[in-house]
């Protein structure tokens, strides 16, 4: 193992949901503030993401929903994960999450859901403090 | 020539440096005005005054005109609101079919005057419910529709003849429009007298919304089959809801979102007129959709110059001779994105100023948003608040009893005309890059939104621009409101009825259908013809979009810039 090497990030939209608006400035956000940052673009499956986490070998995946369809996304996100041996690859999110559905994602391995209001900094310290390069 | 009040131009001017010495001076020295700089929302610096001599020259016959006379900037009718109130339009959609037309009907019910329709994400991008791609997504965002038999529930003891209706469908408006068009026929409702909008607005999905299908230029051929196929049968049908709401959203300044927006405009009636159609058969039906957010006057500035910039393009630019032509009719919605989760009910308050902002800038209908839509879609108790927010200004603020009454203020005045002559900027450079649809090629629209979204972001986190209850006057604990919820048994529902309708359906009369809709694509007769047989067949919109995706291709967007 060389020197520490950069936290790399996935940012991602799944599904059909166009709303990139969010998405597109929190990976801007995240660049700025020094990590290494893949966007995906629009209208991912599940599948694709987890194919470009593992062959880009990042270190986290935040993605943002605003479709409504967080409790099918996530879920499948993380099993396809545990599939490819990305389970250790933190899982976090974004968009319009009600808070009752907070919990059950958490439960299920998503590591925190940002929701409307939260700054830019909020997000960048979260990463900093909780996304580490993976032992590889 | 002199001013009324006798003094010269010369003397005003010579009165407002004596205050500035002998006023202000002493009174910023001793107390600063709270910012080193006043903006708008989108960034205009607002000046400390403004008077008489910034409107030098400035000549209302040649700017305002009167009420229902070019160039329009005091309102496109005689009497506007004493004659009429606006449509209140509240966009309603989720669930299922029998879900939305119930709630339709309780809308109905309560004094609104049209319906507007919202759809769920799989219909907008023309795929069927259990499509792979859809999952997680049916009734969500919106109702979902599948086929005609959807259709003909979501309409069900609702009179077409009697209501008119606004439908928010992009890439696949030609099949949504059919569809309506075949339960109008089968209420005995003759086309001549349905009234109602289709979004139909591909451009701005490209640029902002995201919800497209085909490429651009088979987009566009769709949309002017639609014009020509409405100007002859569908006489009061509004074709293209040309948007800015959405530009909006994405983030972009009141200024990119009029300018971005008349240039949408421009490049729809230019395939118009390539298509060989009369400029005046078709742009009396074209139709508007803008954004109201929180600075007020700069809304009202909008609107104002959106109305006077669109009478001179279509007079002096496409040389349209019905004053019909000229007019800019409107719908407002309140901006969504200003929004916020954090203290609810602050976005009561929002609406309301947003939605003054619309009326004072002369809209044709409004949709109000509810307080709980940065959370969920609305729950019935939402929907009805952010209805009685419209009925209140319209019936005891008294603000709808006089026409414009904003004219002639200095300050709305000047950001009238510097407003007007931004947006012009951007479409002399749009104009430079070969019209609208090469500069979404190249980019422009987009980088210019994404640049002004994130610097908007970037005030917000650093306190510069304040959003009460996110970065000042925050509290810790979050009170939770109740929210609609859209339960898990819709999709499955959802897939049966559309696996019960495909078994059903005459195969023979469906598979020629579909048959004869890619002939049409393939060649150059007009496409809404097969497109209404194909519905009547009960072809679903994944069906029918999948044909014509196997002639015209996808549109993929290039890579997106950070």
């Amino acid at each position: 193992m060389g020197a520490p090497t950069k936290v790399r990030l996935l940012v991602g939209k799944v599904g059909l949901d166009g709303h990139d608006r969010g998405a597109k400035i929190i990976a801007r956000a995240l660049r700025d503030a020094g990590f290494e940052v893949i966007y995906t673009g629009l209208h991912q499956t599940p599948e694709m993401v987890v194919a470009a986490a593992i062959q880009e070998d990042v270190d986290g995946i935040g993605l943002s929903v605003l479709s409504g369809a967080h409790n099918t996304i996530f879920p499948k996100i993380l099993k396809l994960l545990a599939e490819r041996d990305g389970a250790d690859i933190v899982v976090f999110g974004g968009g319009i999450v009600p808070d009752e559905d907070v919990p059950r994602l958490l439960q299920a391995g998503v590591k925190a859901i940002f929701t409307p209001g939260t700054s830019t900094r909020q997000v960048i310290d979260w990463v900093k403090a909780n996304v580490v390069p993976r032992r590889r | 020539m002199k001013p009324r009040d006798g003094r010269t131009a010369a003397a005003k001017r010579g009165a407002r440096r004596e205050w500035e010495e002998r006023v202000l001076r002493p009174t910023l020295a001793r107390r600063a005005e709270r910012l080193p700089s006043f903006t708008t929302v989108s960034n205009v610096p607002v000046d400390r005054l403004v008077t008489a001599e910034d409107l030098e020259g400035w000549d209302p016959a040649d700017k305002l005109g009167m009420p229902g006379e070019p160039p329009f900037t005091r309102g496109i009718h005689p009497t506007m609101y004493r004659g009429r109130l606006w449509t209140m339009r509240q966009f309603a959609g989720f669930g299922t079919a029998e879900d939305t037309n119930r709630r339709f009907r309780y809308l109905l019910e309560h004094g609104q005057t049209g319906l507007s329709v919202a759809f769920d994400l799989p219909t907008l991008m023309g795929r069927d419910s259990g499509d792979p791609q859809a999952e997680g997504e049916v009734g969500r965002e919106g109702v979902a529709i599948d086929t005609l038999a959807d259709m003909e529930v979501l309409l069900r003891d609702i009179p077409l003849g009697r209501i008119s209706t606004s439908m928010t469908i992009n890439a696949p408006a030609a099949v949504l429009l059919a569809m309506y068009l075949a339960v109008a026929e089968r209420q005995g409702v003759p086309y001549a007298e349905l009234e109602g909008t289709v979004q139909n607005d591909i451009l701005k999905e490209y640029i902002a919304q995201k919800e497209w299908i085909y490429p651009p230029h088979p987009s566009l051929r769709i949309i002017t089959d639609m014009i020509a196929f409405c100007s002859a049968e569908v006489p009061k049908w509004n074709t293209i809801s040309i948007s800015g709401y959405h530009i909006r959203e994405a983030g972009s300044t009141a200024v990119q979102e009029l300018a971005f927006t008349l240039a949408d405009g421009i490049a729809y009636v230019q395939a118009g007129l390539e298509t060989g159609l009369d400029v005046d058969a078709f742009a009396p039906r074209l139709s508007f959709f803008f954004n109201a957010h929180n600075d007020l006057f700069e809304e009202v500035a909008k609107l104002r110059a959106a109305r006077r910039m669109w009478a001179a393009i279509m007079r002096d630019r496409f040389h349209a001779r019905n004053p019909r032509s000229w007019m800019l009719r409107t719908h407002v919605q309140t901006a969504g994105c200003s929004l916020t989760a954090q203290q609810p009910h602050n976005n009561v308050v929002r609406v309301t100023i947003q939605a003054l902002a619309a009326v004072l800038g002369g809209t044709q209908s409004l949709h109000t948003n509810a307080l709980d839509e940065t959370l969920a879609l609305p729950t019935e108790e939402s929907a009805r608040l952010a209805l009685r927010t419209q009925q209140i200004l319209a019936e005891e603020s008294g603000v709808a009893d006089t026409i414009d009454p904003l004219a002639g203020s200095y300050f709305v005045e000047s950001l009238t005309d510097r407003t007007e002559e931004a947006a012009w900027e951007y479409i002399r450079r749009i104009d430079a890059m070969g019209g609208m649809v090469r500069a979404i090629e190249q980019g422009f629209p987009q980088r210019e939104i994404a640049e002004a979204s994130y610097l908007y972001q970037n005030q917000i986190d650093r306190g510069e621009k304040t959003v009460v209850g996110v970065n000042r006057y925050t509290e810790g604990e979050a009170r939770p409101i109740a929210v609609l919820r859209i339960g898990p048994e819709v999709e499955p529902q959802q897939i049966e009825r559309l696996r019960r309708t495909r078994s059903g359906r005459d195969a023979a009369r469906h598979g020629r259908a579909l048959r004869d809709l890619q002939a049409a694509a393939r060649g150059s007769t007009n496409l809404m013809p097969p497109i209404l047989e194909a519905v009547k067949a009960y072809a679903s919109v994944g069906e029918i979009c999948d044909a014509l995706r196997a002639v015209f291709g996808v549109y993929r967007e290039g890579t997106v810039p950070l």
